[in-house]
C-alpha cells in the first residue's frame, strides 16, 4: 500500500495462544474464542504481569481454554478448577489466578465451591462461559438451562428452575459480578481489566453460543443467530438487582456491572486475625522459592 | 537437604498418633495443609491450623474432601509442600484426586486414619480396610506409595519420609494410620533439624525454552516447574505428551501409563521397608502392618514360647507391595499367618506374590477393636502344623 | 484511502460469519472458496471501508481475522 504504513503487529490474540495448538476444538459457531479475544485484549489493556498469571479450568468445552492460552495453564477435574485455584493463590499470592471454566463446570458439579470461594471473598477472577447446556458430552440440562429448552436429557422440554448465576454469587458475596454475551466483546474485555484490579472473588458471566446442541436443538439456529439475538434483546443495566437478570430461552438478556463492592479477601482477613490473635508469634507465610539444592 | 528447623519441635514428646503426623508434616517442610473434619483424623490439622501460623504457612479448612485434595494439588504447583488428611468417607471423596495428582505427577501426601466401614461405618474405632483402595480406589492405571505406622514414633517419622517419597518419586504417597495408632499417646522422640534428611522439589534447572514439562532422562521422572516462574507450562489430567499437551492416542497412553506405573515399579526394591524378625528358619511367618503388628508381636512371642518356630514381617511400605520379599521368603517356610483388621486384603497379595509355594493363612477382623492375640495365635498353631506346600 | 486493513488466516477459518455481519463498514463477505476443512473463509469486498477497528478479530472464535490501522504519512514502504 503506497504512501502509507502499515502497524502489523499481528493478531493482538496471538502471543497470548499456543499456536502451535490451532486450530483448537471448539465448533463453528461456538462463542468460546470470542471470549478468549476479549480476556486477551483485557490482558493487554491491564498491562498485567504475564509471569504472574496463571489460567486454570476445569472439565467441558471451555475447560480447554487452559490448552489454549499461552500461561501456566492448569486443566483441572470435573468442577474443581475453584478449589485447585484457591490451593494455588493461597501459596503463591503474588499470583494473578484467572479460573476460566463452563456453566456446568462451575455451578453444578463445582456449585459448591463456588459459593464458598464466594464466601471466602478468595482473590480469584472467574470468567463463567455459560453456553446454557453441558456441550462437550452431548447437550445435557444444565443448572442454567433455561425453561422449556429442549435437550438431550429433557427431550420433553426442561422444567426445573435454572441457576441465576450473578444472583447467586452476590448472595454468596462476590466483589465483583458482571455479565455479558459474546456479543459485547469490548464490554467484556473492560470488565475483565475490571476485576483484575479488584482485590477478592469476581465474577463474570459470558452468554455464548452453543450452535451445535444448544442452538439446534431448540430451533434456535446457529451461532450467528445467537449472535444476533444477543444483539437484540440484551439490555445493559448497570447496577440492576441481580434477582432481576434471570434468563429465559427467548427473552430479554439484562447485561452490565451488577455488582461493585469491597471487602476484606481471604488472605487479608487470615492474616489480620493471625497478627490480631498471634501477635509476634505469628509468621507471615515466606515466599515459595523453590530449593532445589 | 536438612530440614527447616522453623517447623521442627526438637524433644522428647508424649503425643498421640495423629499431633505427631502433623509434626512430621512440619518437619518434612509442608507449609499447606487443606482439610474437612472427620474422625479419627481432624487432631491432625486441629493441630497444624494451630501450629502453621507460627512457622509461616497455611491451612484452610475447604467445603469438602473433594476441595480439599484438589486445594493441595494447587498448593504444591503453587510451590508448597502439602497434604491433607482424612478418614474413610473422605478418602472416597478424595480418589478421583488422587488420581489426577497420579496422572499429573504431583508429589503430595494424603494422611487416611482408617475407620471401620463401608460407609459411615464405625467413626471412633479403627480398621485397616482402606488398604486396597488405598491402591486401586482411583480408576484407570497407575501407582502408589502407602506406608503404614504402627507407633506415634513412626507417625512423626513416616511422615517425613512420605513427603520424601512424593517428592522424588512426584507421587501420591498414602500415609495408612488406623485409628488406634492415631490416638494412642506414646512418647515420641524429635531429632534436632539438621539430624532430619529432607527431599528438596525436583524443580527444574532448565533455561524456560529447553523445558520440556513431562519430558524424563534416565529415571522416569520429570522435573518441575511452579506457576509464576515464566516457564508458561500447561498440566492436564488428560492424556498428554511431553509437552504436557493432551495427546489421545494408544501410542502416547501406552507411553505415559507405563512410565507412571514403571517409576515406582522399577524402583520397588530401594522404596521397600519392612521390619523382620527371626525370619531365619522360620516355619510360619507372621505378616503384618499398623495396630495389628503390635497385637500379632503378642501372638508371636506365645508361639515361640510353645516352641514354634515363627518369623515376623511387619509391613512399613505396603505399596508397592514387596512382593520379592515375600517370594522369597515363601521358597523356605511352610505358611504365612496374616492378621488385619479387614476381611481380607493384604492377604491377597501375600497369598499371590507366595504363588503356591507356602500357605497362607488370613486372620481377619471387620474391625471396630483389634484381633484378640489368642485368636492369631491359633491360626499360627494350626499354620505351623499344616504340610509344607 | 483506507484506514485499516484485514488480515485472514484462510486455514484458521470455521464460517462462523461473526465478521461478516458484525463488520461496521461491511467490509467482508463469505468467499465461495473453500479452505482445506471445507469452510467458506471471509475475503475482503471492499477494502476502501476498513476502519482498522479490529472489530472482525474481536469476534472472530477461531482467531482467524483481524485488522490494523494504516498510519497515515508513512513514507513508501
Amino acid at each position: 500500500m503506497p504512501g502509507s504504513l502499515i502497524n502489523d503487529l499481528g493478531n493482538p490474540v496471538e502471543p497470548f495462544l499456543r499456536s502451535d495448538r490451532m486450530p483448537h476444538i471448539w465448533c463453528p459457531g461456538c462463542g468460546i474464542g470470542t471470549t478468549v479475544n476479549s480476556f486477551a485484549r483485557a490482558l493487554i489493556e491491564s498491562k498485567i504481569d504475564l509471569q504472574s498469571l496463571a489460567l486454570v479450568s476445569g472439565i467441558g468445552c471451555t475447560g480447554r481454554v487452559a490448552g489454549y492460552v499461552k500461561l501456566d495453564s492448569f486443566h483441572t477435574t470435573h468442577g474443581r478448577a475453584i478449589p485447585f485455584a484457591t490451593g494455588l493463590k493461597l501459596a503463591n499470592p503474588k499470583l494473578n489466578v484467572v479460573v476460566y471454566s463452563g456453566d456446568g463446570d462451575l455451578s453444578a458439579i463445582g456449585g459448591n465451591h463456588l459459593i464458598h470461594a464466594a464466601r471466602r471473598n478468595i482473590d480469584l477472577k472467574v470468567i463463567c462461559v455459560n453456553n446454557l447446556i453441558y456441550a462437550m458430552t452431548g447437550g445435557q440440562t444444565a443448572p442454567t438451562t433455561p425453561d422449556h429448552s429442549i435437550t438431550s436429557t429433557n427431550p420433553y422440554g426442561v422444567f426445573e428452575p435454572s441457576f441465576n448465576l450473578p444472583h447467586l454469587v452476590e448472595a454468596a458475596g462476590a466483589v465483583y459480578v458482571a455479565r455479558w454475551t459474546t456479543f459485547h466483546v469490548r464490554q467484556l474485555s473492560r470488565s475483565i481489566s475490571e476485576a483484575f484490579q479488584k482485590k477478592g472473588f469476581s465474577f463474570i458471566e459470558v452468554i455464548s453460543p452453543c450452535p451445535t446442541l444448544y442452538q439446534r436443538r431448540n430451533k434456535l439456529g446457529d451461532g450467528l443467530d445467537a449472535m444476533k439475538y444477543y444483539k437484540e434483546k440484551s439490555k445493559v443495566r448497570h447496577g440492576a438487582p441481580t434477582n432481576e437478570v434471570g434468563l429465559t430461552m427467548t427473552g430479554e438478556i439484562v447485561v452490565g456491572k451488577f455488582v461493585d463492592r469491597d471487602r476484606p479477601d481471604y488472605q487479608t482477613m487470615m492474616r489480620t486475625q493471625y497478627t490480631e490473635s498471634l501477635g509476634e508469634r505469628f509468621v507471615e507465610q515466606p515466599e515459595m522459592v523453590c530449593d532445589c539444592s | 537437604m536438612k530440614a527447616d528447623p522453623r517447623g521442627v519441635l526438637t524433644g522428647t514428646h508424649f503425643m498421640d498418633g495423629d499431633h505427631a503426623c502433623c509434626e512430621g508434616a512440619l518437619a518434612a517442610g509442608s507449609r499447606f495443609a487443606a482439610g474437612y473434619p472427620i474422625t479419627p483424623s481432624t487432631e491432625i490439622v486441629e493441630r497444624f491450623a494451630s501450629r502453621v501460623p507460627t512457622v509461616g504457612g497455611t491451612f484452610i479448612q475447604m467445603e469438602d474432601e473433594l476441595a480439599a485434595s484438589i486445594t493441595l494439588q494447587g498448593a504444591v504447583w503453587g510451590g508448597a509442600k502439602a497434604f491433607t488428611v482424612t478418614s474413610g468417607p473422605g478418602f472416597s471423596l478424595m480418589m478421583e484426586h488422587i488420581g489426577y495428582a497420579a496422572m499429573t505427577e504431583t508429589p503430595c501426601v494424603f494422611v487416611d486414619v482408617q475407620r471401620g466401614g463401608p460407609s459411615t461405618g464405625l467413626p471412633t474405632l479403627p480398621a485397616q480396610a482402606d488398604m486396597m483402595q488405598a491402591r486401586w480406589g482411583s480408576h484407570g492405571d497407575y501407582e502408589i506409595i502407602a506406608l503404614c505406622p504402627n507407633s506415634p514414633q513412626e507417625c512423626f517419622d513416616l511422615t517425613i519420609k512420605a513427603f520424601n517419597l512424593a517428592e522424588e518419586f512426584r507421587v501420591p504417597v498414602m500415609f495408612m494410620m488406623d485409628e488406634v495408632v492415631g490416638h494412642m499417646t506414646e512418647k515420641v522422640v524429635i531429632p534436632a533439624a539438621d539430624q532430619i534428611e529432607v527431599v528438596p522439589r525436583r524443580h527444574t534447572r532448565k533455561p524456560v525454552d529447553e523445558y520440556l514439562p513431562y519430558a524424563t532422562n534416565g529415571d522416569l521422572v520429570p522435573e518441575m516447574a511452579h506457576a509464576g516462574e515464566g516457564y508458561n507450562f500447561h498440566v492436564t489430567g488428560l492424556t498428554h505428551d511431553e509437552h504436557g499437551y493432551p495427546n489421545m492416542t494408544p501410542q502416547i497412553q501406552d507411553k505415559l501409563v507405563r512410565r507412571l506405573q514403571n517409576k515406582i515399579r522399577d524402583a520397588a526394591d530401594r522404596i521397600a521397608l519392612f521390619e523382620e524378625e527371626q525370619l531365619e528358619g522360620a516355619d510360619v511367618v507372621v505378616v503384618s502392618y499398623g495396630i495389628t503388628s503390635r497385637v500379632a508381636q503378642r501372638a508371636i512371642e506365645a508361639a515361640r514360647e510353645r516352641g514354634l518356630r515363627v518369623g515376623k514381617l511387619r509391613l512399613i511400605t505396603a505399596w508397592p507391595f514387596p512382593e520379592k520379599k515375600i517370594r522369597e521368603l515363601a521358597a523356605n517356610v511352610k505358611a504365612f499367618v496374616v492378621p488385619e483388621l479387614n476381611l481380607g486384603q493384604m492377604v491377597r497379595e501375600v497369598e499371590r506374590a507366595a504363588a503356591g509355594q507356602a500357605k497362607t493363612f488370613a486372620v481377619s477382623h471387620a474391625g471396630g477393636g483389634v484381633h484378640n492375640p489368642e485368636d492369631i495365635l491359633k491360626v499360627i498353631v494350626e499354620a505351623s502344623r499344616c504340610q509344607a506346600a | 484511502m483506507a484506514k485499516g486493513r484485514v488480515s485472514i488466516v484462510v486455514e484458521r477459518c470455521k464460517a462462523c460469519g461473526f465478521c461478516v455481519e458484525f463488520c461496521p463498514t461491511k467490509v467482508l463477505a463469505l468467499s465461495s472458496a473453500f479452505n482445506s476443512k471445507g469452510y467458506h473463509p471471509p475475503h475482503v469486498v471492499h477494502p476502501e471501508k476498513c476502519s482498522g477497528c479490529d472489530l472482525c478479530g474481536m469476534y472472530c472464535p477461531d482467531f482467524a481475522i483481524y485488522a490494523t490501522k494504516v498510519l497515515a504519512g508513512g513514507g513508501d514502504r
